[in-house]
């Protein structure tokens, strides 16, 4: 039992700081883009279209993994891409947890029709296809980085409100809370200082999540042609671009897609190894 | 009587939920930039005729007054008219509705199957390597949502090995002699086997790739639940009997186990059926919702407001159906 346990831990150390050293390098790759990308991600050259990258035949070896049907670097294009990638991660998630746990901590804390009107906004929005949701969004806010932040806010608060609703109304009943407004505590002061540190690891993790979430969301907006302008360099418009062509040039799709794979992975891993982390039964 | 008084209840924060959804979407979409009558008429045409067809589509009134015409006729069952394909939204709607369906049906069969497959087979051959791969499978699928497996579907056994169609719903050369759509169905109804073939060939990947999430959900839970249920007397009362570990497993646990599996696969159901938007527009299967991203891609209203309301009424049927099931499930909720 015990050896399991530090089995456990090992495991979920490695996959931690696998996750969070991948995060990390497409991190700086982005807020070094510049220097990093060996070409100008806009540069066309339609003579030098569709080449392969730098191991197969036909190749030009400064392409290094390729070009897509207008000659614009592959590799370049990803470097660029992540900057979009990771700015759309932290604005939109830290706005959509922000938003979210105070309606969460709101509803399950004060309880009464606080709760009933913030419950039923969340039964109605989980109601909506969320793709479906986003893309009407899009459609109605027009394309742009302010738009899919705004989209993925207004869509995704939810996931937030409905589990910081549970956790703070858990952890409402307890004694712990009773003595503090016995002491003379406030409502709103007992919500800041007793409910919300102990359900700060959960909106910790909710945001962690949500980081990827908030990634494949933009992804997808791209992939619909809804999300920026289709000459700036997205994963979701790279991928929508090697869709089209994947017979032809399969490296169009294969390395942007990975790319996002592996981001959404380190995301979601990171997430779930914060959450043992967190969690008093394995610790 | 508790009960009926519960169920009553339930239909009432239905309807309200279904009115919020009508609601919301009728007014975001009328805030919609561009004019979908002018998009529809040639470059030719003049104010007057674009004023005669905005009038002649109701547009022209205020958006409450639009809002009373729509919902009265939503009642009756005439959700209008499409504007790019100028055919009544109902029509259209029931058209697209069949292909949705299959393909989520589909990929909860698969799901559910490979989901408990995997959960079994993990608490069969638990504290071995299987079972630890089998963790580790789960928590890779469940990272990754529907819309990256599809793509990576579609490079394994599209292009790497290419096994099955990557687009479309059914092979478009072929004579249909189908008189619903549901063509999954009728294929098998009319004994066409070569069709029910090209047709799963289609939707096998689609359907895998909305599976995968789930099934991974469903492996996790149930082999919990397993995991628990093991522990317990009577289960080691079968094993005293002298019965095999797989039969234990079977016959003695998984009927146990199985409840809290069941209910969160109806929850997570009305995800799957969301994410067949994304889905069938990578797969390019024309379904409900290829055409929903069609349609406000062309700015057509009523159709978007019908497609949306559909979708709404399904997740809240769905998740009804899965509380009325636990309820008659559960006995101590039927006595309560």
């Amino acid at each position: 039992m015990g050896d399991g346990r530090i089995q456990v831990r090992r495991s979920a150390g490695a996959r931690l700081w696998l996750s969070a050293g991948w995060l990390l390098f497409v991190t700086l790759i982005a807020i070094f883009a510049p220097w990093a990308a060996p070409k100008d991600p806009l540069a066309q050259d339609l003579f030098s279209g569709r080449l392969p990258p730098f191991w197969v035949q036909g190749a030009d070896k400064t392409f290094i993994l390729g070009t897509d049907s207008l000659g614009r670097d592959v590799l370049s294009r990803i470097i660029f891409g992540a900057r979009i990638a990771l700015a759309v991660a932290l604005i939109a998630g830290t706005l959509t947890c922000l938003i979210g746990a105070t309606l969460g901590l709101l509803a399950g804390f004060l309880r009464g029709w606080v709760d009933v009107v913030i419950s039923r906004l969340i039964d109605i929005w989980m109601a909506f296809p969320p793709v479906l949701f986003s893309v009407l969004l899009i459609a109605v806010l027009g394309p742009g980085l302010f738009s899919i932040i705004l989209a993925i806010v207004v869509i995704d608060w939810t996931r937030f409100a409905r589990v910081i609703r549970a956790e703070a109304m858990g952890q409402g009943a307890m004694d712990y809370v009773a003595a503090a407004q016995v002491a003379g505590r406030s409502r709103l002061g007992t919500m800041l200082v007793e409910i919300l540190p102990n359900v700060l690891p959960t909106i910790v993790v909710l945001l962690t999540l949500e980081m990827g979430i908030a990634v494949i969301v933009e992804a997808i907006l791209s992939f619909v042609n809804l999300s920026i302008s289709t000459d700036d360099p997205t994963w979701g418009g790279m991928i929508a671009e090697g869709r089209t062509s994947v017979h032809q040039a399969w490296w169009v799709l294969v390395f942007p897609l990975v790319t996002l794979f592996l981001t959404v992975l380190a995301f979601s891993q990171l997430g779930e190894g914060l959450k043992d982390r967190f969690d008093p039964v394995l610790r | 009587m508790r009960l009926i008084k519960a169920i009553l209840l339930r239909l009432v924060t239905t309807a309200v939920t279904l009115f919020g959804v009508a609601l919301i979407v009728f007014f975001v979409i009328r805030v919609v930039p561009g004019n979908p009558i002018a998009m529809m008429l040639p470059p030719g045409a003049t104010d007057a005729d674009v004023a005669r067809l905005t009038a002649l589509y109701g547009l022209d009134k205020s958006i409450p007054t639009q809002f009373l015409i729509w919902s009265t006729g939503v009642l009756r069952g005439d959700f209008g008219v499409s504007i790019t394909n100028r055919q009544p939204v109902l029509a259209l709607v029931l058209d697209h509705l069949p292909a949705t369906l299959e393909l989520s049906a589909l990929a909860l069969f698969i799901a559910v199957f490979l989901g408990g497959t995997a959960a079994l087979i993990g608490t069969r051959l638990r504290g071995t390597r299987v079972e630890a791969a089998i963790d580790v499978g789960n928590g890779m699928a469940l990272s990754v949502p529907d819309f990256l497996w599809g793509l990576v579907l579609i490079l394994l056994f599209g292009v790497l090995m290419p096994l099955f169609q990557i687009s479309g719903r059914i092979t478009p050369s072929l004579t249909l002699p189908f008189s619903t759509n549901f063509y999954l169905v009728e294929s098998v109804v009319r004994l066409r086997f070569d069709l029910t073939r090209d047709l799963l060939s289609h939707m096998i990947m689609p359907a895998m790739g909305l599976a995968i999430p789930l099934a991974a959900i469903i492996s996790q839970l149930l082999k919990q639940s397993l995991k628990e249920v093991m522990h317990l007397d009577y289960v080691a009362l079968a094993r005293t009997k002298g019965y095999g570990e797989t039969h234990v497993i079977l016959r003695e646990a998984l009927p146990n186990a199985v409840l809290p599996t069941l209910t969160l696969v109806g929850v997570q159901f009305t995800f799957l059926i969301g994410g067949t938007v994304i889905i069938e527009r990578l797969f390019s299967f024309e379904g409900l919702g290829n055409m929903a991203i069609d349609a406000v891609i062309n700015r057509d209203l009523p159709l978007i407001q019908g497609i949306v309301i559909l979708f709404a009424v399904i997740f809240t049927a769905v998740n009804l159906l899965v509380d009325l099931c636990y309820a008659a499930f559960n006995p101590r909720l039927r006595h309560g």
